[in-house]
């Protein structure tokens, strides 16, 4: 029987050409995944960008994003490390209207919080947070009395812990990163 | 540009030497190398160098279509009767859209097409220049994969890349959009037969041998088991080890409408068809059966009705190419993936005679009234029914003929009717229900079998979506033989409004041109049937005129096809033909007849 959706954290390593982030939104969209948040961006290998997308999934649909994903021309591999030891990092920018008055006060907040200011102007900083999501929720939260006048979040990124993840192993055939790199 | 452009004769396949050519010649060189020798298409600006280039290569005969959805459907269709890849040109913008239609259906129906059209320069992209459309954008979600082309070096490896990609794994259609520049500018050129690598794309799957183990100890104990012999049974060639199968094992074969010709319609263990319109006695043998054998096929909701009720007996054993496609409908026991000759050359060896007499006997039982309710069984009014024609039409051509139908009322009594076989001897359209298909699709089919029989079976609806393609057969001298089943009516519609829509017929009733005087206006054939004797002159006629010819049968207006499994109702509920002496209206039964 099904299991019930739960959140789902997948890897992918895609081949960094146009387009290719378009062909797999696409897919979410059309097979009516829905997508809680996706991030990509460039490797250490030339021609592959790594995507961390987290969509809410039972066991049966999970699968089948993997294998819908692995039929795509693009994409080279793919891992859903949900249930794998995994280190995964939002970042936020945050920027609090604050004056000379208050901004000690958020300074230490932020320092419980591990943020730290990034900017500050005569009635702003912008603080940036690094970690899950709930650490972010709760940093808003504080800062939210002060008045945050703008934020901005980048999708979760996550890795594996321990040896190279399956995902980053499927990459390990050197003739494949060659055919990318002169593609 | 051309000037420098060597004015060597080309065309001959195969050649080692590289030579300067422009990107048009690159097109047609690359395409007779991955041996095509007709395409479909319809020229227009974007594409224009292209085709200019075209009579530099005389192995390779271009169709003019009417409309590139004809294109779309010719490539299909040739694809689908010969198992190659099927090759439509289109130019840019409204070109490039009209093939769409023809593109979904191959994707539905995992259909190895490659689409060449042409775009506007590359430098024009973006600027909503004329006939400029997002074509690689519009067909993402309809393609196995598409391509921009738009420099000259990429076209030859791209062209050979579609190739592969259409034809290996589950198969599919591929768009290659090039833009003009591309097409005019010139590069060396040599083919590259070499192998093609493409890094992210691994089309094949392998059974492991503990699952082939799995699958026969599953066969060992079942006692009412069932095979369902789908689409993948005839692309992956493996009617034989099919057939092999049945005679070792005894298991009964039930269809799907895609997998028709797939298994013998003839053999005693072929049950026939499954499904909304499936016969009786397999929708009802389905409900009552412990073990499954899936092979390619999809599980599509034609065939199961409520998922929820379904088969919920069974168990389930899906052989199948695509991991996509395993628990995506309904949940399976064992998935086998790979390729299903691969997968059959392992397990039937070992395949055991089952003794399973008693359930072929009982589905036998469960046909009770099945052939007095049959269409043919009906007292002869002088009327002229579809089921009559085609029963009449499977007669008088032994059998043996390529049928190609269109959609709806006309393709379920093809379906039920028309008994293949062979496979390849059907072709029609099944995921996407595409009226229109028929008529391109046979005219493609004629260029994979020349020497064939060719059969189009359509209604008076879907016949007249295409029937522009009638001049391209004058044109091109393509001789098929059209059947349109004339009930005046878009009748599976119809047919939905009068079970399920208080018989209020909105927008169904169609008026039809004289199709014989249509026939005429296009120096083909025309015939005209309204009664079941002359079916069998008309047909023999047909079949002896050398050019196409229309026989426009008049049947019965308002005939319905049975059984039918309305949409999401439980597979064994089903609206049964009428008894011959009953005067009202369909009655809605099980199909467990006393």
């Amino acid at each position: 029987m099904t299991t019930s959706q739960t959140m789902r954290t997948f890897v992918a390593y895609v081949e960094d050409r146009p387009g290719v982030l378009n062909r797999i939104s696409s897919l979410f969209r059309r097979r009516n995944y829905n997508i809680v948040s996706l991030n990509v961006g460039r490797t250490h290998e030339a021609g592959v960008s790594r995507m961390t997308f987290r969509i809410e999934a039972d066991d049966d649909m999970a699968l089948r994003v993997e294998a819908n994903l692995y039929k795509m021309v693009n994409v080279l591999s793919v891992e859903d490390i949900t249930h794998k030891a995994s280190v995964s990092r939002d970042l936020a920018l945050i920027k609090v209207t604050v004056g000379p008055d208050k901004r000690a006060e958020v300074l230490q907040l932020c320092e419980v919080f591990r943020a730290r200011a990034v900017d500050v102007g005569p009635e702003t900083l912008i603080v940036e947070t690094t970690g899950t999501q709930d650490k972010i929720d709760g940093l808003v939260a504080i800062l939210q009395p002060f008045g945050i006048s703008e934020m901005v979040q980048t999708g979760t990124v996550a890795m594996s812990r321990g040896p190279r993840g399956a995902a980053a192993s499927a990459l390990n055939d050197p003739q494949s990163l060659r055919d990318l790199s002169v593609a | 540009m051309a000037a420098s452009v060597t004015n060597i004769p080309i065309g001959t396949p195969a050649r080692t030497e590289a030579r300067r050519l422009t990107g048009s010649q690159i097109i047609w060189d690359t395409l007779i190398n991955e041996g095509v020798n007709v395409v479909f298409g319809y020229p227009g600006g974007a594409i224009m160098p292209a085709y200019d280039a075209l009579p530099d290569f005389p192995g390779l005969r271009h169709i003019l279509v009417r409309h590139e959805q004809g294109a779309a459907h010719m490539a299909d269709g040739f694809a689908r009767a010969s198992g190659r890849v099927g090759v439509c040109v289109a130019t840019s913008g409204p070109g490039a859209t009209n093939l769409v239609t023809g593109i979904a259906n191959a994707m539905m129906d995992s259909i190895p097409i490659v689409c060449v059209t042409g775009q506007v320069a590359s430098t024009l992209i973006g600027s909503d220049a004329f006939q400029e459309t997002d074509i690689t954008g519009i067909t993402l979600p309809i393609t196995k994969h598409n391509f921009l082309v738009s420099r000259v070096e990429d076209i030859m490896p791209t062209i050979r890349q579609a190739f592969y990609i259409a034809s290996s794994g589950r198969p599919g259609p591929v768009l290659v959009d090039i833009t003009k520049d591309a097409q005019n500018a010139n590069t060396e050129h040599r083919y590259d037969a070499s192998p093609i690598r493409l890094p992210g794309y691994r089309p094949e799957n392998h059974p492991l041998p503990e699952e082939i183990e799995r699958a026969l100890e599953m066969m060992k104990h079942a006692k009412r088991p069932m095979i369902f012999c789908g689409h993948g049974v005839i692309k992956a060639n493996a009617t034989a080890l099919l057939l092999e199968l049945v005679q070792r094992t005894n298991i009964p074969v039930a269809l799907t409408l895609l997998g028709l010709g797939g298994f013998p319609a003839s053999h005693p263990r072929s049950l026939g068809m499954m499904g909304m319109h499936g016969e009786a006695w397999v929708n009802t043998a389905i409900q009552e059966a412990d073990l499954i054998l899936a092979l390619g096929m999809r599980f599509d909701d034609r065939v199961t009705g409520n998922l929820k009720t379904y088969a919920p007996h069974a168990k389930k054993i899906h052989f199948e190419l695509d991991p996509a496609e395993i628990n995506k409908n309904v949940k399976v026991d064992l998935a086998l993936l790979g390729d299903l000759r691969e997968t059959l050359r392992l397990l039937v060896p070992h395949a055991e005679k089952l003794s399973i007499d008693s359930w072929v006997d009982h589905i036998e039982a469960l046909k009770g009234d099945s052939a007095v309710r049959d269409i043919r069984e009906l007292p002869d009014s002088g009327r002229l029914f579809a089921a009559h024609v085609i029963h009449d039409l499977w007669r008088y051509t032994q059998g043996s003929a390529l049928v190609v139908t269109d959609v709806g009322q006309h393709q379920m009594w093809e379906a039920q009717y028309y008994k293949h076989d062979h496979p390849r001897k059907l072709l029609t359209s099944g995921g996407l229900g595409t009226m229109g298909f028929a008529l391109p699709a046979a005219m493609g089919a004629r260029f994979a079998c020349p020497e064939e029989e060719i059969w189009v079976v359509a209604g008076d609806g879907g016949f007249q979506m295409t029937a522009c393609e009638l001049a391209t057969c004058a044109q091109e001298n393509i001789k098929v033989n059209i059947a349109v089943i004339n009930n005046g009516y878009l009748g599976m519609v119809r047919q939905w409004q009068q079970f399920f829509y208080g018989g209020r017929y909105v927008a169904t009733p169609i008026k039809s041109p004289d199709f014989v005087k249509l026939a005429d206006a296009h120096d083909l054939k025309g015939i005209r049937v309204t009664r079941r004797e002359e079916v069998q002159s008309a047909v023999e006629q047909a079949r002896a005129n050398k050019e196409t010819t229309i026989i426009d049968f008049r049947v019965e207006q308002e005939d319905s096809v049975y059984p039918m499994v309305p949409a999401g109702a439980d597979l064994d509920n089903m609206i049964r033909r009428p008894m011959p002496e009953a005067k009202h209206n369909p009655i809605f039964e099980t199909g467990k007849d006393p």
